[in-house]
């Protein structure tokens, strides 16, 4: 490691920070400039001023706005997300169970994903314009043409019901072991793998293609190696940094966007429970999940440009 | 099959080409080439860009370059036609028999491995070495080639040395795994002059000492005088003539050879400086945004009337810098611009629009230095407007004049700059620089990207032009030769600083400084034994001197050496 390295990697954490505060100013905000408030939202159109009044102070509804981000931000902070509104439930815990299980198929669904487009995409480039390549590319493509609830039906109906090889509802609890678990979101993952897959996919062949241009390339040809030998040791690591990048950025998508696969497939997870209290207007439920994702998805973002930095063989041994 | 290890025969090499609006279509680029090469000689092939040097060195590893396909003949090296062998058979060749030593080491080499790795991977990969024999190898041949700490650079990245060291790393890349052939393709071009002797001269003893043979492709004959046993003239894809070097240099046959053999032969006479100078520059230091170092320090030099300012130096002296000085791009830190006798704002902005128009810019890239979709009439018609307001027939009149001054002539009108040759754009920046009728043109490495040939086309046309406008260059190259062909005065940049300035005549003669006798001494000439010669001679006469204080640190290599690498 060395200084330059090591100022560039504390700039971005610094900005990725920055980066989140500001947002937790904009989710404040957001949720503060909404017509009517929380109170209002509580108690009803037929509620006497004199309750709304009562139920404002009891919330400090009435201290200035500046007053409560900061109160709101340091509790957050803290892992203190304050009760939900309707339930009267902890959020933090509520929130804890939930993210856990999105991680928990996010990561199962990532585990399937990121190897197979990193392999399907150095199939691709080594059958450049022959059938593998046309396939990879036409099936992945139309995977994520099609919308991901109608893959989820179309599954849990031919693998489901007709074959009956997994469940169709993904419900888990603590109770069940790891395999079961698995069993029960085999299907989830699936549609999830191939969602993603594509853009993945297609990020890696084309970041390989553009580096097969290099002149090293053909020295490394020259030297009489063979072709998966030139892809996987002379072009793989000069494309990781784009690579990196766009799984990233797909690995946000399966924390943060997945309500709707949990819809289909009853999933306990983020997105359900957001999606629930966004309808009952909840406002501090939904400020927080607001901040879980946006820190998803900054925090991923941030690695990805680490890992760009740290590719960077200038960067990592300078002169 | 005789025992020459190299037999080409009849050989065709086509390449789909890309005509602007029209099909895609097959040309033939290389036209029934044969010839022979026996082991452990050199066989220099020599030509213009185009010439198919490139192609035909690629074809004798079955390798062709985006869209090229050997369409005939037969490659047979050790006694096999490689062109009909399978895939295998020509992996094994590559990398094993024959291997390749690119023009541009710095983007042949992969940026995210060790140097070490990539130097053994082929002898490794073929199996011709264990991993640690071919480190082994590998460490001889870099102290062999000259390279500093020979034991550890291998574990270097290739950013992490210079542009010379790892134009040898190359060569230690290409001879590790014993190979009976290499193809040296331009090695030393993209380098300095004084560090291109050095990589000549550890190339020419690597060759000596591992009795490798080798098919040393360069544009430029006096280098390839330098290393060969044989040459080989080629032009657009046929042979023009074939003979021993002596042969070639000293008793050329076919007119395109001795063409090639006399060339740099401008005789230009110095004019002595007459009138106030044009440009004249007074101490200008100056550094880019955000550095903090001076990049041009205290920078002096005058330009008369009608006369030629060669600025030579090697990458990094601060020529270019110079010339972004004086237009205005980057503003001194200290010092003075005058101009036709008045003092010329150091900000682009402040700048008048006469400002602009007396003092133009040719640049080394015409290629990128004209919008691809205008037409050559637009091209040069644009300043017409915008500095005279010429318009409709005055100013196609006008054009056709300026095509008719840089001898393309009216036909050219309406073409694109796609369809123009190389010398050709570069003629048509000069007309389109000289239409705002300029008093001085600045001329940034305008030659450099040309073929020999043609670049003298181009000074012999921007001198007579000189004649008929009475304009002034400011002539920035890297090139002696040029230098010598074009100038009236010449200043020496070395680092930021001016190193010898004067008339011609001052310059190129005795004595020198240091730096200006090892910059002197380090252009090829064209003739047999001198790299010997100049090597020989340094090596007496600066015992102890300060002139193998090469650029990059690096020294000759020891001749012969104590370390057998094979």
């Amino acid at each position: 490691m060395n200084n330059m390295l090591i100022r560039l990697l504390a700039q971005r954490i610094a900005l990725g920070l920055l980066l989140l505060l500001i947002i937790s100013v904009v989710i404040f905000a957001g949720t503060i400039l909404l017509p009517g408030d929380v109170a209002q939202s509580i108690l009803g159109q037929s509620a006497t001023p004199e309750a709304l009044a009562n139920l404002r102070a009891e919330l400090s509804l009435n201290d200035p706005p500046m007053q409560r981000y900061v109160s709101w931000l340091l509790a957050a902070v803290q892992g203190d997300f304050g009760t939900a509104l309707t339930s009267g439930q902890d959020i933090a815990q509520a929130l804890g169970t939930r993210l856990r299980n999105t991680v928990f198929l996010a990561f199962w669904a990532a585990v399937v994903a990121v190897p197979l487009a990193l392999f399907l995409g150095i199939l691709a480039v080594r059958f450049k314009d022959l059938w593998p390549d046309k396939l990879i590319s036409a099936v992945s493509l139309a995977s994520i043409s099609i919308p991901e609830f109608l893959i989820g039906y179309v599954l849990i109906y031919f693998v489901a019901v007709k074959l009956q090889w997994f469940p169709s509802v993904a419900m888990i609890n603590d109770n069940m072991s790891l395999f079961e678990k698995l069993n029960a979101i085999a299907l989830p993952i699936a549609v999830l793998a191939l969602v993603v897959l594509a853009h993945m996919m297609r990020m890696t062949r084309a970041a390989i293609l553009n580096v097969m241009q290099s002149a090293y390339i053909e020295t490394a040809e020259l030297k009489g190696l063979n072709a998966l030998q030139v892809i996987y040791g002379h072009a793989f690591p000069n494309a990781i940094a784009p690579i990196v990048n766009v799984v990233m950025l797909n690995l946000a998508y399966l924390v943060v966007g997945v309500v709707v696969i949990e819809v289909v497939f009853v999933y306990p997870g983020m997105g359900q429970y957001l999606v629930d209290h966004v309808s009952k207007r909840d406002v501090p439920v939904v400020q927080a999940c607001g901040l879980i994702f946006a820190a998803v998805y900054i925090g991923l973002n941030m690695i990805a440009d680490i890992v760009a930095l740290l590719a960077n063989p200038r960067l990592r041994h300078p002169k | 099959m005789s025992d020459a290890l190299l037999k080409v025969r009849d050989l065709k090499i086509g390449a789909v080409v890309f005509p602007p609006g029209e099909k895609p279509r097959e040309l033939e680029i290389v036209h029934g080439v044969s010839f022979d090469l026996q082991r452990g000689k050199v066989l220099g092939l020599i030509g213009e860009s185009g010439a198919g040097k490139s192609t035909i060195g690629l074809a004798s590893m079955a390798y062709g370059r985006g869209g090229v396909k050997i369409t005939g003949g037969e490659v047979w090296v050790n006694g096999r036609d490689i062109l009909k062998s399978d895939q295998r058979e020509v992996r094994a060749l590559r990398g094993g028999e024959v291997s390749y030593v690119s023009q541009s080491a710095a983007a042949s080499f992969n940026p995210a491995k060790k140097i070490m790795a990539q130097v053994i991977e082929a002898a490794v990969a073929q199996k011709k070495f264990s991993r640690k024999d071919a480190e082994q190898r590998a460490r001889c041949l870099f102290a062999k080639l000259g390279l500093p700490d020979p034991d550890t650079i291998g574990e270097r990245y290739p950013h992490q040395v210079s542009g010379g060291q790892l134009q040898r790393c190359m060569t230690a890349l290409a001879l590790c795994p014993e190979p009976d052939l290499v193809i040296f393709d331009e090695p030393t071009t993209a380098l300095d002059v004084t560090t291109q002797i050095e990589v000549l001269m550890a190339i020419k003893e690597a060759i000596r000492d591992t009795g490798v043979a080798a098919l040393y492709i360069t544009h430029d004959l006096a280098v390839v005088a330098q290393v060969s046993d044989y040459i080989m003239v080629l032009k657009t894809g046929s042979l023009v003539e074939y003979g021993s070097v002596d042969k070639i240099i000293n008793n050329p046959q076919e007119e395109y050879t001795k063409a090639l053999v006399s060339i740099r032969s401008i005789a230009h006479q110095e004019q002595p400086a007459a009138g106030e100078a044009v440009l004249s520059v007074r101490d200008l230091t100056t550094r880019y945004k955000g550095t903090k170092f001076d990049v041009l320090h205290g920078v002096s030099m005058d330009l008369y009337p009608g006369q030629t300012l060669a600025v030579v130096g090697e990458s990094g002296s601060g020529k270019s810098t110079l010339a972004r000085v004086i237009t205005g791009l980057l503003p001194p830190r200290e010092g003075e611009i005058q101009f036709a006798g008045r003092k010329l704002s150091p900000d682009l902005k402040a700048r008048t629009c006469e400002d602009l128009r007396e003092l133009q810019m040719i640049y080394q890239m015409a290629d990128v230095a004209m919008n691809p979709r205008h037409t050559v009439g637009t091209i040069i018609g644009r300043p017409l407007e915008f500095y005279f307001g010429m318009r409709g027939a005055e100013q196609k009149k006008r054009i056709i004049e300026l095509l008719d001054e840089i001898e393309l002539g009216e036909k050219f009108f309406d073409r694109y700059p796609a369809e123009l040759s190389g010398g050709q754009k570069q003629r048509l920046c000069i007309a389109r620089a000289l239409a705002a009728k300029p008093k001085m043109i600045i001329c940034d490495e305008i030659t450099s990207a040309l073929d020999p040939l043609v670049a003298d086309g181009i000074l012999k046309l921007l001198l007579d032009l000189q004649k008929i406008e009475g304009v002034a260059y400011l002539f920035i190259t890297h090139d002696l030769a040029t230098v010598r062909a074009i100038s009236d005065t010449i200043a020496v940049m070395h680092q930021g600083k001016v190193q010898r300035y004067g008339r011609k005549s001052e310059v190129l003669s005795p004595p020198f400084d240091d730096y200006t006798e090892l910059l002197l001494s380090s252009v090829p000439e064209m003739k047999l034994g001198w790299l010997e010669q100049v090597i020989a001679h340094r090596k007496i006469g600066s015992v102890g001197a300060s002139m193998f204080a090469l650029p990059d640190g690096a020294r000759i290599p020891k001749l012969g050496g104590t370390r057998r690498c094979r």
